[in-house]
């Protein structure tokens, strides 16, 4: 039995148990559990299994393209990366925005919370809560009446829970059961009645179709998504709203486009994503496993500034804050540039430092790849076993906010908010709180990350609809500008500066340092959620979130993963986005060397 | 044994009538050269063979060809999941992890030996020995080639899987190469762009199970109805190139009039893709509506050819078709169209001589020249 500093115990003296790949995440984890002899997990050993150096790519090449090659950091939370980047070029630059440009970044971004949240609860996360098998053994009256009972949305008649149900039938029926072929079905960990799962599997097919149109707000103002175009110094799409041409720019039907989507998107999380979340959670309201560093070390950078160019507490609409040792009434002030907070450290992952008893702040970042499997692993690098977590086990560095391991997300968000005491969020949790009974201290669960995150989405498609207004007001007062280019020219920049790019993403805290020599990136770097929430162990020995979540969780059935997936579920895994990142120098990448 | 639901039944239960879907057939038959009366031996393949399983590999990438994908409008996403193919692998949404997650590979290969179609969102790495990228404790580039081996065609998603996209980009530390270099023995459908519009994916996927055959591909293997075209070509903004006017700088006045891009770097004029005709997201916008250059996504290694706002000096401002075909892309691997695909119709295909040398035969004879 090992302690670790940060205040769990790890014992791996019993079966291993690996699930990899993980599914309904993006990109690729590896987890390793060890389970004592009542299939208690007590060691918990979190893998990173890809890495693409983009970083190292961007070296040289011109600041003004940096966000379209951080996009395709991920497409999931498709342009979050983007927005950060061109923070940070501008921060960089010294570049300020127009208001409007701010505004139409943070209705691309709130869309994105929107989407990105419903999309994740019921298409990465639900099949964790809901047995859709069971759901063939559903009354669809007494569905219809339980749709009834919670939410005014139309789509409840006893008719249509049998028309799904039929179709259902014949669809497991017909023996290809295609993405929920080989599921967990049956497993004890399912609590929800028939009618409850019936009901969750009707609109996990509604969220699919709805899903696409919450988007369309991207494409109106980025022309595609995923992947929406953005630029440097404001917004691309011009705003035209009495001149000729205006048709080939933001006039009144593309706003009305706006404004309807945003309308449709608030129906459907309040008559839907919410009160499901909360019949779902009515039922695993003893499932409390998962809290992890929940309750200890949470970290937010905070989002949506409602001033453009400001990033301090005053402008944010969701506070920047760490809490840390559990200490949650005290929350304390982040600093992104400052080189003593935020640290990267190697000792446990697959890249190499010249001294690894030291963390790097990311405007110094190196990033070598080191590719070696410690002494006890068991396999090879062609067939990995197990995986030793005494030696180098991950592509993915371990952050750490003044020596910390810090959990990110909308948990973090919500908490820090919370206990600065944020009227809205206030209400929105202690509503959820009083609906379903329980204290405080739920919300530091697997449950209470996954009801965050719904709870989020909700005020999210509110701020959505007052940011609109925002932009109709300052429309009326004439104010069109999208864009500032004084800056634009590269001869104008000086010789060298840096800067850094704050984001809040759906999924956590994420930034981008950058150095610009000459006008090329001479150094770029990026921290983002996974990298913080998927981190490895550190040389000090601190575990990371995830492998703090899953520590004392019973599983029913050591070879059927169920509670293992929906801890780590409730993350929102993004695998991408966590292993990269680059040296400042043109270190020659190294050959990998197995044991 | 439980009955499997067919193409025949899902398209009944859409209402499409049993004389539509008889004629349906007919019109297959004819278009695949065949006598009148194979129609209803197209019809009794249709009517009984299950939906063909596909299994959607993931390597290097972002999932953003995942995303665009159930984004599509018509048809919708789930239906193409729950009624047109059998999704039977993709870690971004199936229900199984793990051990659970890996057997179907196994179990898909040994059942539908050479009738299944693989999807390749992502590329392989060959770098640090292939790990730069592990999938079930082994590296990917492995999967994808036992995976390949037995599949009737591969369907390249995206700009990784087709070209190599921003992970190839120089100097491509992780060593990522486009599925054909990798697998050099199977009809390989690329769908570049980065993502691809949701509605071409799913249009390929559906002319494949209506028509029994990959589309009609170009040289390097897209298929020509979505990719034959550059986005200037049939850009709405076309005749303000044309006119000379064009926007100068950011949110200045042809911005806000809508003025030709070609100034602030669009590469429209050589880029091939459909984004001008089909747009995006149910035809709602595409990037040169909403004010921002097309950056080329769809084409091969359109990372190293920036920056992206400068602008393609080989161009003439007019006259631009004369040199069309010599901007575009390199040529690469010349790749024959009409691949029939469906193991389903191998009884017509044994009944037909082999006009097209390019046609998959039947998967469980040897597949050779299959395509490249």
């Amino acid at each position: 039995m090992t302690a670790t500093p940060n205040g769990f115990n790890l014992d791996s003296s019993g079966q291993r148990v690996v699930v990899d790949p993980v599914t309904r995440i993006e990109g690729h984890l590896r987890l390793e559990v060890n389970v004592d002899d009542k299939n208690v997990i007590r060691n918990a050993v979190s893998t990173g299994a890809m890495w693409r150096g983009l970083e190292v790519i961007l070296k040289g090449r011109d600041p003004r393209d940096a966000w379209a090659f951080t996009e395709r950091i991920c497409g999931v939370c498709t342009g979050v990366h983007a927005l950060t980047s061109v923070r940070s070029v501008e921060d960089s630059l010294k570049i300020q925005i127009p208001e409007n440009a701010n505004t139409i970044r943070n209705i691309i971004h709130l869309a994105l919370y929107v989407q990105d949240h419903l999309v994740h609860f019921y298409h990465l996360h639900a099949l964790d809560w809901v047995d859709v098998v069971s759901a063939l053994k559903a009354d669809p009256k007494a569905t219809s009446e339980l749709a009834q009972s919670i939410s005014p949305w139309p789509k409840s008649s006893p008719g249509y829970f049998r028309d799904l149900q039929n179709r259902l039938k014949r669809f497991v029926e017909s023996g290809q059961l295609g993405p929920f072929r080989n599921g967990y079905w049956g497993h004890p960990a399912y609590k929800l009645p028939p009618e409850a799962n019936l009901m969750a599997t009707a609109h996990y097919l509604e969220a699919l179709d709805f899903q696409k149109e919450i988007v369309k707000i991207q494409t109106i103002f980025g022309g595609k998504n995923p992947h929406p175009n953005w630029l440097v110094g404001g917004v691309p799409c011009a705003i035209n709203l009495n001149d000729s041409g205006g048709v080939g720019a933001i006039n009144m039907e593309r706003l009305n486009l706006v404004k309807s989507i945003i309308d449709q998107s608030a129906t459907f999380i309040e008559q839907v994503y919410i009160p499901d979340l909360l019949a779902v959670a009515s039922f695993y309201k003893d499932w409390l496993y998962g809290g992890g560093l929940a309750s200890k070390s949470l970290l937010s950078y905070g989002e949506f500034p409602m001033i453009a160019n400001d990033d301090s507490n005053k402008s944010l609409a969701l506070p920047r804050g760490a809490i840390i040792n559990g200490k949650l009434e005290e929350v304390l002030p982040v600093d992104l540039r400052n080189p003593d907070e935020i640290q990267e450290f190697v000792n446990h992952s697959w890249f190499k430092y010249g001294d690894e008893s030291k963390g790097l702040h990311p405007w110094d970042g190196v990033t070598e790849p080191n590719f070696v499997l410690g002494p006890q692993t068991k396999g090879n690098a062609k067939k990995l076993e197990a995986v030793d977590e005494g030696a180098k086990y991950s592509w993915i560095k371990a952050p750490r906010w003044k020596g910390h391991a810090m959990e990110v997300g909308p948990l973090a968000r919500f908490v820090v908010a919370y206990m600065s005491g944020h009227k809205e969020v206030k209400e929105l949790v202690d509503g959820a709180l009083k609906h379903l009974n329980v204290p405080i201290t739920a919300l530091f669960s697997t449950l209470g990350r996954t009801a965050a995150r719904g709870l989020e989405c909700a005020y999210s498609a509110r701020l959505l609809t007052r940011e609109y207004d925002k932009l109709i007001a300052r429309l009326k007062t004439g104010d069109t500008a999208t864009a500032n280019t004084d800056l634009w020219d590269p001869a104008k920049w000086p010789a060298s500066s840096k800067g850094v790019g704050y984001c809040e993403a759906p999924r956590g805290a994420l930034g981008h340092w950058i150095r610009i020599e000459g006008g090329k990136i001479a150094n770029y770097q990026a921290v983002v959620p996974t990298t913080w929430n998927g981190s490895p162990r550190d040389g000090a020995g601190n575990i990371g979130p995830y492998e703090a979540s899953l520590l004392e969780t019973p599983m029913a059935d050591p070879k059927q993963p169920l509670e293992i997936i929906r801890t780590i579920h409730s993350f929102d895994p993004c695998l991408a986005c966590s292993t990269h990142v680059l040296s400042p120098d043109n270190v020659e990448l190294t050959k990998v060397s197995t044991r | 044994m439980l009955k499997a639901e067919t193409f025949y039944d899902v398209i009944r239960r859409q209402g499409i009538s049993r004389r539509s879907f008889n004629k349906f057939c007919s019109l297959t038959a004819a278009s695949l050269g065949l006598a009148p009366s194979f129609g209803s031996t197209i019809a009794h393949a249709m009517e009984t063979k299950p939906r063909i399983p596909v299994l959607w590999l993931h390597g290097l990438e972002c999932t953003c060809c995942s995303e665009s994908f159930i984004r599509s409008a018509h048809p919708l996403a789930s239906d193409v999941v729950l009624s047109m193919i059998s999704l039977d692998y993709d870690d971004t949404i199936m229900a199984a992890s793990g051990h659970q997650a890996e057997s179907i590979l196994d179990e898909i290969r040994t059942t539908y030996k050479g009738r299944y179609l693989v999807a390749v969102e992502g590329n392989p790495s060959i770098g640090e020995d292939a790990n730069y990228c592990i999938v079930g404790g082994r590296p990917f580039v492995d999967q994808l080639k036992e995976v390949a081996a037995d599949a009737s065609a591969i369907i390249s998603w995206g700009s990784c899987a087709s070209w190599g996209c921003v992970q190839a980009a120089k100097p491509n530390p992780s060593k990522a190469v486009p599925v054909h270099e990798v697998i050099r023995d199977k009809p390989i459908i690329k769908v570049p762009g980065c993502p691809p519009i949701a509605e071409v994916m799913t249009g390929v996927i559906s002319y494949i199970l209506t028509f029994d055959r990959l589309p009609e591909l170009d040289r390097q293997g897209r298929p020509k109805a979505f990719y034959g075209q550059r986005i200037h070509d049939k850009c709405y903004r076309r005749p303000h190139f044309d006119a000379g006017q064009f926007v100068e700088a950011w949110d200045d006045e042809g911005a806000r009039k809508g003025y030709c891009l070609y100034k602030l770097g669009c590469r429209g004029p050589t880029t091939y893709n459909a984004c001008s005709t089909v747009r995006w997201n149910g035809g709602v916008s595409f990037p040169i509506q909403s004010g921002h250059g097309c950056i080329g996504c769809s084409e091969k290694d359109f990372w190293d050819n920036g920056p992206f706002y400068a602008r393609l000096q080989q161009l003439h401002p007019f006259g631009i078709e004369a040199n069309a075909d010599n901007v575009g892309g390199k040529v690469a691997a010349v790749v024959g169209g009409g691949i029939a695909v469906h193991a389903g119709l191998t009884a017509i295909q044994r009944l037909t001589k082999h006009k097209d040398n390019t046609r998959i035969r039947d998967a469980s004879q040897k597949n050779e020249g299959g395509g490249q």
